[in-house]
């Protein structure tokens, strides 16, 4: 046991500074699924896995707009969740395992939908710890400026290695289990996940561009050569 | 799309420019007799960096107002009395109000703020400036970052993907491509904030910023078309694609999309998925 949390402790660190990026520092966007899965895939030995774990979870994140006060999900310490999970058992190979990713999948958008509660939970915590300091603030005390803003920061990388660190804990023993009793096909499994994944980024597509003239036409546009290539290649 | 949890949203997507005033505006050029005098390297550098965190404490409170107040304060050492002064004190205390904008935009507000105190703009006009500034910079950074960046960005991403890049490749590319958009407009903004000082709504109004997003959108939508058929395919394993599987894939995504969107604002997209996949765990690991 004390070896298994030793390994994941570098999970537990990248969730958190991935979760640091969604909105804290530097807002660079490791954060988004395509980077943060491959990087923990990676950590993992297995990257190529990793990047196909990130691609799903990248179609599910186009959906989300990060507005301002909004609650949203939170896929940074997500798809480090689910770039580990995803990856079991797929090291030396260029795609997961199929109950693996299914179970990873399932893991990053838990976490993402538990990420983004305690983003809102962080912010009323640091409302809280500003509050009494305020007449400071209210005197240009830059001391308080400077400490409200590390303490944002701090408490923002510890919600991002604890949220991680809870959810590996809960996915991992559920992917043993998937890993051994998945009895649907490979390539029958990938076009499942695939379907639903695709289909989210579609739908996103058409609705997050749709206030732009002529973007629904491009779109059909590229989806036709998009297939008609695919189909020529393939 | 979002489940709102406080009123005050940094803005919402819409198409129609959001400042009047002066069109065109060319970009490092200042108008006509607005001359600035510039600001120290170090200083500047120290508020573009402080930029990068203008979110770090932000709160329900008073928003991101700590956030700015933190990102103006190296510039506010120059005032009289360095930062023992009351100038000081009261100019960081003007700044660490409520505020809210997009945070790459809200660079604008900590180069035209940081100006307007230097400047010794009467107080009261520097707090109707900066509650001013709030509703332009967040509807505006939403839409040309959040809303046409970002996905732009992503979906060029799956795209290498879908054409077979590697790793190290997809995710390099994404991250140089999205933060060269992202660097240069925290850095243009605080360059032009310092430059327009409370003349901002020329800097607003500059022709890229009004249209970018509609040019981003339209360009990320060709994008898409390609890009999800290729990732798709590839993501499955490749293979035939008149095997039973791919084309199952090819004849359901379209529908299962036009489902969603039909469901638009009623349920998330991976709200449905998940309930999908939960479903086919049950099946592949208890009915089979």
């Amino acid at each position: 046991m004390p070896g298994f949390l030793f390994d994941l402790l570098p999970f537990v660190l990248l969730g958190a500074v991935l979760g640091l990026d969604v909105v804290s520092f530097p807002q660079a966007m490791f954060s988004r699924p395509i980077v943060a899965a491959t990087l923990a895939g990676a950590f993992a030995g297995a990257p190529a896995a990793g990047l196909v774990v990130g691609v799903a979870l990248e179609c599910l994140a186009l959906e989300t707009l990060p507005f301002g006060a909004s609650r949203y999900p939170e896929w940074g310490s997500a798809s480090v969740v689910g770039g580990l999970i995803g990856t079991r058992g797929a090291q030396d190979v260029l795609l997961p395992d199929p109950g693996a990713w299914v179970i990873g999948v399932m893991a990053a958008i838990a976490t993402a939908w538990l990420g983004g509660w305690t983003m809102v939970q962080h912010r009323r915590l640091i409302a809280h710890w500003a509050r009494p300091r305020l007449d400071m603030l209210a005197a240009g005390s830059m001391r308080t400026v400077v400490s409200l803003q590390i303490f944002g920061l701090t408490s923002d990388l510890v919600r991002g290695g604890l949220l991680t660190a809870v959810a590996m804990a809960v996915a991992w023993p559920v992917t043993t289990w998937a890993i051994d009793a998945w009895h649907l096909g490979a390539l029958e499994t990938r076009g499942a996940l695939i379907t639903g994944a695709a289909a989210v980024g579609a739908s996103a597509v058409w609705k997050v561009f749709h206030g732009f003239s002529v973007t629904r036409r491009l779109f059909v546009v590229g989806l036709a050569m998009g297939s008609g290539l695919v189909l020529l290649n393939g | 799309m979002a489940d709102v949890t406080s009123s005050e949203p940094s803005g919402a997507v819409s198409s129609t420019p959001l400042v009047g005033g002066i069109a065109n505006a060319t970009i490092g050029v200042a108008p006509t007799g607005m001359t600035a005098a510039p600001l120290p390297a170090r200083i500047r550098a120290s508020m573009l960096l402080r930029c990068f965190a203008i979110q770090g404490s932000w709160n329900y409170e008073i928003l991101g107002g700590n956030g700015l107040g933190f990102c103006v304060e190296p510039a506010l050492r120059q005032l009289p009395g360095g930062v023992d002064g009351d100038a000081y004190k009261q100019a960081l205390a003007r700044q660490c109000g409520y505020f809210n904008a997009h945070p790459y935009l809200a660079s604008l507000a900590v180069g035209s703020l940081a100006r307007a105190e230097l400047d010794r703009t009467p107080p009261d006009k520097i707090l109707r400036f900066r509650t001013a500034l709030c509703g332009p910079l967040g509807s505006l950074g939403d839409r040309l970052v959040w809303a046409a960046w970002l996905p732009a960005c992503s979906l060029v991403a799956l795209l290498l993907f879908g054409f077979g890049w590697g790793p190290l490749g997809v995710a390099v590319g994404f991250l140089i491509l999205y933060n060269i958009g992202h660097v240069a407009l925290r850095a243009w903004g605080l360059g032009a904030g310092w430059l327009y000082g409370m003349r901002l709504a020329s800097a607003l109004s500059a022709r890229w910023l009004q249209l970018g997003p509609q040019y981003i959108g339209r360009g990320a939508a060709l994008v898409a078309g390609i890009a999800l058929p290729f990732a798709s395919h590839r993501a499955i394993g490749g293979g035939p694609i008149l095997d039973p599987v791919p084309l199952a894939v090819v004849a359901l995504t379209p529908c299962l999309a036009l489902l969603l969107v039909r469901l638009h604002g009623k349920v998330e997209g991976w709200q449905l998925l998940f309930g999908l996949l939960a479903i086919l765990v049950l099946y592949s690991t208890v009915v089979l």
